[in-house]
């Protein structure tokens, strides 16, 4: 650990790196044994129900909570230790925007970046105009932050992790009571970021959203990290499913069956069945088509349903999953 | 932290405390403080503090042209002479007597309040934490704090002040002001003491504005800490005003307030001035104290 910070944070792969993170407030346990590793340049998806200590682990990383136990590494530097060193390097937003509602968007941000004890502020202007102008907030700058509808204080607190160029961005679920229109923006700013070469860790309980924009995801339930890796990876441990819509949904689910398909199931019209392990090619879905009409079976639809980011999370979550310490 | 490292960046090199940048460090300190000035005094409940603080001299001084007899007042309790006896001979006396008027409850009162609510009131709104992962940093953040509080004491005694000095000059004579031992001073020297002790006045309410730091460092609600502050000044003051608890008296931050008026004497008794400011001060540093240590150590969670 030592070798790797004397090397320099551009040598560490990993940009946050944590062993062994717990917190307890007041006996309660809201993270426990976490060993969370997000690569450099990646956007990482930190996916987990609410309460799922996602918010508590974000804000050990940044230096706001002390661990109970454990360490965390952000930048190839310890925290909270330096977190004057590391912090500037950081953009965050944390469980929403905060903003003083009788200042205006302006001096909000001028307000953020005075509190950076690195921030020039003989280019302060310059860095603030040129982040409302990236989140589209430059025709609302001067108006109170207090006019500002939920989207648009969202947009805001962007703007203030963005008035510097950060190694690493820290988004709290960033599209919390946003429309979709908004969702949108947030997503392809996210995507922006990520490719001038930004590490974007972005929390979501929302899957697809992870799914859309995230290369790597980690997933977290009851304070434990169930699985991180790439997104590909996390979702092709949950298997696609064949899907056949049919008149004949008893006929179909036997023949399935008869053809050495698992965990056959029939619902009115669709029965859906699980392809068998192994590569994806292992069995030909023309075969088990041409095996179904042999048998008399009327095929209306037939289909791989890909296995989602979403079927990974509930195999990872559901009940019965046997946590690993 | 002990080593610089070259591939941070300046920025690494600047809190590593390398001696060429420090100028540059203590005016962006300086810019955090300023931004702290501007969000206190752009808030309207400041304003509204301040204006308060300036309609009693002109209340005070009003109520006193009507009636020039003057009346038996409230304002000159315990060891502070009845000023506003004197306001109708002198307008410079109006000073005196809204001090002595707004130093009980109306000053500390308005400290109590943005005190309180320095940091309580960003925790509540959940800027604080956007302040620290800035980042302000902890004891900076604190500092800040603190100075914005102290210049709100100084601000608030001066608006008193100065209405007072207005309205004294606006609505009665001027001239040779004839202190408390019966000597008479010209006017410019008066005006002079009066600007010490309004200088005199802010410094009394130092013990205050630390306690209201540290109970706003307790919570994360700004009433709550606003309240708190308020609530243990009243408290303290009915404790100072009750004879038989005079063991713990000396002990109370407001013990020494009306100590001021002494400036008016001829020569000046320095005794209960020092003893104020002793007192002050004693409560600053504990307080200070406390305010860091819990301020530097809490997980933040709002």
């Amino acid at each position: 650990m030592d070798q790797a910070a004397q090397a320099g944070p551009e040598a560490d792969p990993w940009v946050i790196e944590t062993r062994g993170l717990a917190k307890r407030y007041r006996g309660t346990l809201a993270v426990a044994g976490l060993d969370l590793r997000v690569p450099r340049g990646s956007v990482f998806g930190f996916l987990g129900p609410n309460g799922s200590g996602k918010t508590t682990t974000i804000r050990m990383l940044v230096g706001l909570v002390q661990p109970t136990s454990g360490t965390a590494r952000v930048l190839g530097r310890p925290m909270p230790a330096a977190a004057r060193a590391v912090l500037p390097r950081i953009g965050a937003l944390i469980e929403g925007p905060a903003l003083y509602g009788f200042l205006s968007g302006r001096e909000n941000l001028l307000r953020y970046d005075a509190a950076d004890p690195t921030a020039d502020p003989r280019t302060r202007p310059a860095r603030v105009a040129a982040a409302l102008d990236r989140v589209g907030l430059a025709a609302a700058a001067g108006r109170r932050a207090r006019t500002y509808s939920l989207g648009m204080k969202q947009r805001l607190g962007l703007a203030a992790a963005l008035l510097q160029p950060r190694e690493l961005l820290v988004l709290d679920e960033p599209t919390n009571g946003l429309d979709p229109q908004g969702m949108r923006e947030i997503r392809s700013l996210v995507r922006e970021v990520a490719r001038d070469g930004t590490t974007v860790f972005l929390s979501s309980h929302l899957l697809d959203e992870i799914e859309q924009v995230c290369t790597h995801a980690a997933v977290m339930a009851r304070g434990r990290l169930l699985r991180q890796g790439p997104v590909a990876e996390l979702a092709a441990g949950a298997r696609g499913r064949l899907a056949v819509t049919t008149p004949d949904p008893a006929d179909a689910a036997r023949v399935l069956a008869a053809l050495g398909l698992t965990g056959v199931g029939a619902a009115a019209d669709r029965v859906t069945a699980e392809l068998p392990p192994g590569p994806p090619d292992a069995v030909d879905l023309a075969d088990v088509n041409a095996g179904l009409v042999r048998a008399g079976v009327r095929v209306r639809g037939f289909g791989l349903e890909r296995a989602s980011l979403e079927d990974a999370f509930v195999a990872l979550t559901g009940e019965g999953f046997d946590v690993a310490g | 932290m002990s080593r610089a490292e070259p591939e941070a960046g300046p920025s690494a090199a600047a809190l590593c405390g390398a001696p060429a940048v420090t100028g540059a460090r203590a005016r962006w300190t300086l810019g955090l403080f300023r931004s702290e000035l501007v969000t206190v005094f752009r808030r309207r409940r400041t304003l509204a503090l301040l204006g308060v603080l300036a309609a009693v001299p002109v209340l005070i001084g009003g109520a006193v042209r009507v009636d020039t007899r003057g009346s038996q007042s409230s304002g000159g309790s315990g060891t502070a002479p009845d000023f506003i006896r004197q306001v109708g001979g002198n307008g410079l006396f109006l000073t005196f007597a809204a001090l002595a008027a707004t130093l009980p409850f109306f000053l500390p009162m308005a400290v109590g309040v943005v005190a309180g609510d320095s940091l309580a009131g960003e925790a509540a709104s959940g800027t604080l934490r956007y302040l620290l992962v800035a980042p302000a940093g902890r004891v900076r953040l604190l500092l800040a704090k603190a100075a914005s509080v102290l210049a709100f004491c100084l601000t608030g005694t001066l608006v008193v002040t100065a209405a007072a000095l207005a309205t004294g000059f606006a609505l009665f004579p001027a001239g040779e002001v004839t202190t408390l031992s019966g000597t008479a001073i010209p006017l410019h020297a008066g005006l002079l003491r009066a600007l010490l002790i309004a200088l005199l006045v802010a410094a009394s309410l130092v013990g205050l504005a630390a306690l209201g730091l540290f109970v706003s460092t307790l919570t994360d609600s700004g009433i709550g800490a606003m309240a708190t502050t308020v609530g243990l000044l009243i408290t303290v003051q009915i404790v100072d005003s009750i004879p038989q608890l005079h063991a713990v008296q000396p002990y109370l931050f407001p013990h020494y307030w009306l100590s001021f008026a002494d400036l008016l004497r001829d020569p000046v008794p320095w005794g209960g001035i020092l003893r104020n400011l002793g007192l002050q001060a004693l409560y600053a540093a504990v307080f200070g104290s406390a305010a860091w240590s819990r301020f530097t150590t809490r997980d933040i969670t709002s």
